[in-house]
């Protein structure tokens, strides 16, 4: 019976008027906007102005998209409606147990495969670049996770904190250490930096959540918008201080005090192998993987403390946070200052990799990424996370190695080009297939029988 | 009254609450006992959230001095207070009267958040919490033995792994008032906690508020329009009209005070003698709900 009523819109036949009325239409509105902008090119020649007409291209573009629409009227929008818009949605359990039993392997799987990946790539440099890259990223939207995803804090002047971080270590490995301790500190400054980076964009953290705290939503949002350009301005224009545009050296990091230098006394000369280059990248990425890992399992223990279930009830309703005692003040002032300490260890470890720090890396564009990868991975979700920026950190990497598309571009365009649009566009699909990002549960972080995720229905933003 | 001679728990004393030209509450005045229930009632529009909102500290009234005693003896003068100090310290807990639950959290949860200040004083202020102290691992496992109890007499312990927000709405309400109990407050300050029930569950509501302030030193203060639930639990009744306090008393004396029908049944000045026969009838029908 049921399955009579679905099929039966199907053989009801096509209401053609209708469908030549709407190509009419669509081939109307296709030619307004096509005739001023295809159909004619002014091409400057050495002599004069001159019109080339392509009328041609025109109508192929038409019949491509009356084409499309009369498909679409064929095959898409004829459909009945699905039925599982009419039943609710029954089927919740029987997926919820799938994911569950793949849940708990999906991290350790991860882990593994990040340990491996130098061998696994047989130690070529390209890989264990690109994974430096997105482990960085990673793990700065692990940080901002915790304002954004937990706290329920809209911050885009995240890359702030990164900044504070790589000048930090910057302006105490080169100038500061040397001059107080000796240059004899200096191979060890990264570790000694490390957590002053930290320290000290954790305290820009709270400095920027005093004034913010009252705010709220879009307010919020253009307060911390306006904090990450400050830095950024700041750090251009206090010359004496920062070398402004043009930037500091910074020296590469060392092995526990080993440089990576070939002769005596280098890495490769203390543990009598071959020197090659490769080592300090291995070196590099393993630090930026254990500090990412770092980021998750610290993040991890704070959500099951008293602090971390504060910042989620925060996210969820501040006045009910406030009718139980919890100060949101300072619970808002934590969450700013742990998020902006992890950004401050990953501008430091940035720093060391560059050998340069420049205000030039700090741009809102930055913030706006690591905010795009904490929404896409979906907000609170620390797996989500990961994946989300190995697709948009990895497409972006991607789009600078599709020369095969070169032929069929127009001459001088870099298919580099098109990668933020590419980045756009997944991005307005996702929120319309998957609005939450790609991990919607939410994980409890206390349990009395079973650990039951929580959906992402249920799960508010935050105020901003 | 045999609980005159008693140290009232909540002082409210001539309080006012303005809000540009709007005078919400006007010089009003009233104590609760220790151990009772006190239900404050009136119209709409009366100004019952406005005082509940001085109590908690949401709003700082413009004029007037609430107090807040301990059995202990403490005092403190809550209209100086924060919202959150009025909970932490002073021991007030409240619900509000839309649901304010964190949805996306579990049963569990919810009632974890509750314990937040004791929790936090547990782990070193996160610090031993995150190298793993025996210490807060034992506190943890306390505040979630104290969650099971309360779930239990709330009823809603099969369902302590669920989101807050999947529950029915009267499961909301009762885990509200969980929730709250779960600071371990010396007033709990109920707003229509039986709005949106059934009767079978504004009677369960009933048993539960009693054995609330029975098992516990705890005074209950409500805002309530059922009034099967008022007649039928409270100690002391404050009426408001128009921000003001029109009578106040135990139930058998509010039922007949004739302000109380006139603010309700709002009869007109000349019809005054008809006031006698009204009230006898809002007495019945009073009577019939308690």
């Amino acid at each position: 019976m049921t399955a009579h009523d679905v099929a039966a819109p199907k053989t009801q036949g096509y209401d053609w008027t209708a469908i030549i009325k709407d190509l009419l239409g669509t081939a109307l509105v296709s030619l307004l906007i096509m005739v001023p902008m295809v159909a004619y090119k002014s091409v400057i020649t050495q002599y004069s102005l001159v019109l080339i007409s392509r009328w041609f291209e025109v109508f192929v573009i038409l019949g491509l998209i009356l084409a499309t629409r009369l498909a679409m009227h064929l095959f898409v929008w004829n459909r009945a409606p699905s039925p599982i818009h009419a039943s609710a949605k029954p089927a919740g359990p029987a997926k919820a147990t799938l994911a569950d039993r793949i849940g708990p392997w999906v991290f350790p799987a991860l882990v593994a495969f990040a340990v491996a990946l130098p061998f696994i790539f047989h130690f070529e440099r390209r890989p264990i670049d690109l994974g430096i890259y997105i482990l960085t990223y990673v793990m700065l939207a692990w940080g901002l996770n915790i304002v954004v995803g937990l706290a329920g804090l809209l911050d885009l002047g995240y890359v702030a904190f990164y900044a504070v971080g790589a000048y930090a270590y910057a302006l105490l490995s080169t100038v500061y250490f040397p001059y107080w301790f000796g240059d004899g500190i200096v191979p060890w400054a990264f570790y000694i930096t490390l957590p002053i980076a930290g320290l000290l964009a954790a305290c820009w953290g709270v400095i920027l959540g005093f004034p913010v705290l009252r705010l709220r939503g879009d307010y919020l949002a253009i307060v911390t918008l306006a904090f990450g350009e400050i830095i950024r301005l700041v750090l251009i224009n206090w010359f004496s201080f920062t070398n402004g545009p043009q930037g500091i050296e910074v020296p590469k990091a060392t092995f526990f005090g080993l440089p990576f230098k070939a002769g005596p006394g280098g890495f490769a000369d203390f543990f009598g192998i071959q020197h090659d280059r490769i080592y300090y990248y291995m070196f590099l990425y393993y630090v930026i993987l254990m500090l990412a890992l770092l980021t998750y399992f610290v993040t991890n223990r704070l959500r099951r403390l008293p602090i971390g279930r504060a910042w989620e009830a925060l996210r969820e309703d501040e006045i009910a946070c406030r009718s139980l005692g919890i100060n949101t003040t300072n619970t808002k002032l934590t969450a700013f200052a742990i998020g902006a300490m992890f950004g401050g260890f990953a501008g430091c470890f940035f720093a060391t990799r560059q050998g340069f720090v420049s205000p030039e890396s700090f741009v809102f564009i930055e913030s706006a990424i690591i905010l795009a990868i904490v929404v896409l991975g979906g907000l609170g979700s620390q797996i989500g996370i990961v994946f989300a920026a190995i697709a948009i950190m990895g497409s972006f990497e991607m789009f600078r190695e599709l020369t095969v598309f070169q032929d069929y571009l127009p001459e001088g365009t870099d298919p580099v080009h098109f990668r933020m649009l590419a980045v756009g566009l997944a991005m307005v699909l996702m929120m319309r297939f998957r609005p939450r990002g790609f991990v919607t549960r939410r994980q409890p972080t206390v349990f009395l029988k079973e650990r039951k995720a929580v959906s992402g229905d249920l799960v508010k933003e935050g105020h901003g | 009254m045999a609980t005159a001679n008693k140290t009232p728990v909540l002082s409210v004393e001539h309080v006012t609450m303005r809000f540009g030209g709007l005078t919400a509450v006007s010089d009003l005045t009233f104590e609760a006992y220790p151990n009772e229930i006190t239900a404050l009632i009136g119209p709409n529009g009366a100004g019952k959230t406005t005082v509940f909102n001085c109590i908690t500290g949401f709003y700082k009234p413009t004029e007037g001095k609430i107090a807040l005693r301990h059995s202990d003896g403490k005092e403190f003068l809550l209209e100086r207070m924060d919202d959150f100090r009025i909970s932490q310290h002073a021991r007030v807990a409240r619900t509000f009267q839309n649901i304010r639950l964190f949805s996306g959290m579990t049963v569990l949860e919810n009632l974890m958040v509750a314990q937040h200040n004791k929790l936090m004083l547990a782990s070193g202020y996160t610090i031993a919490g995150i190298l793993g102290s025996g210490h807060y691992r034992r506190a943890e496992k306390a505040a979630i033995d104290l969650c099971k109890s309360w779930l239990e007499k709330v009823r809603l312990i099969d369902r302590a792994d669920d989101p807050a927000g999947d529950l029915p709405y009267g499961d909301q309400r009762r885990l509200e008032i969980a929730r709250a109990m779960c600071t371990e407050p010396r007033l709990l300050c109920l707003d229509e906690p039986a709005a949106g029930l059934n009767p079978r569950e504004s009677e369960e509501l009933n048993k539960l508020l009693r054995a609330i302030r029975s098992e516990n030193d705890v005074s209950i203060l409500l805002i309530e329009h059922d009034m099967s639930v008022v007649m039928g639990i409270s100690d002391h009744i404050v009426v408001l009209d128009y921000g003001q306090k029109i009578s106040d008393g135990d139930p058998n004396h509010v039922k007949t005070d004739p302000a109380v029908i006139r603010a309700y049944l709002g009869v007109d000045e000349e019809e005054e003698e008809k006031d006698a026969l009204a009230a006898k009838a809002v007495a019945e029908a009073l009577g019939d709900k308690a």
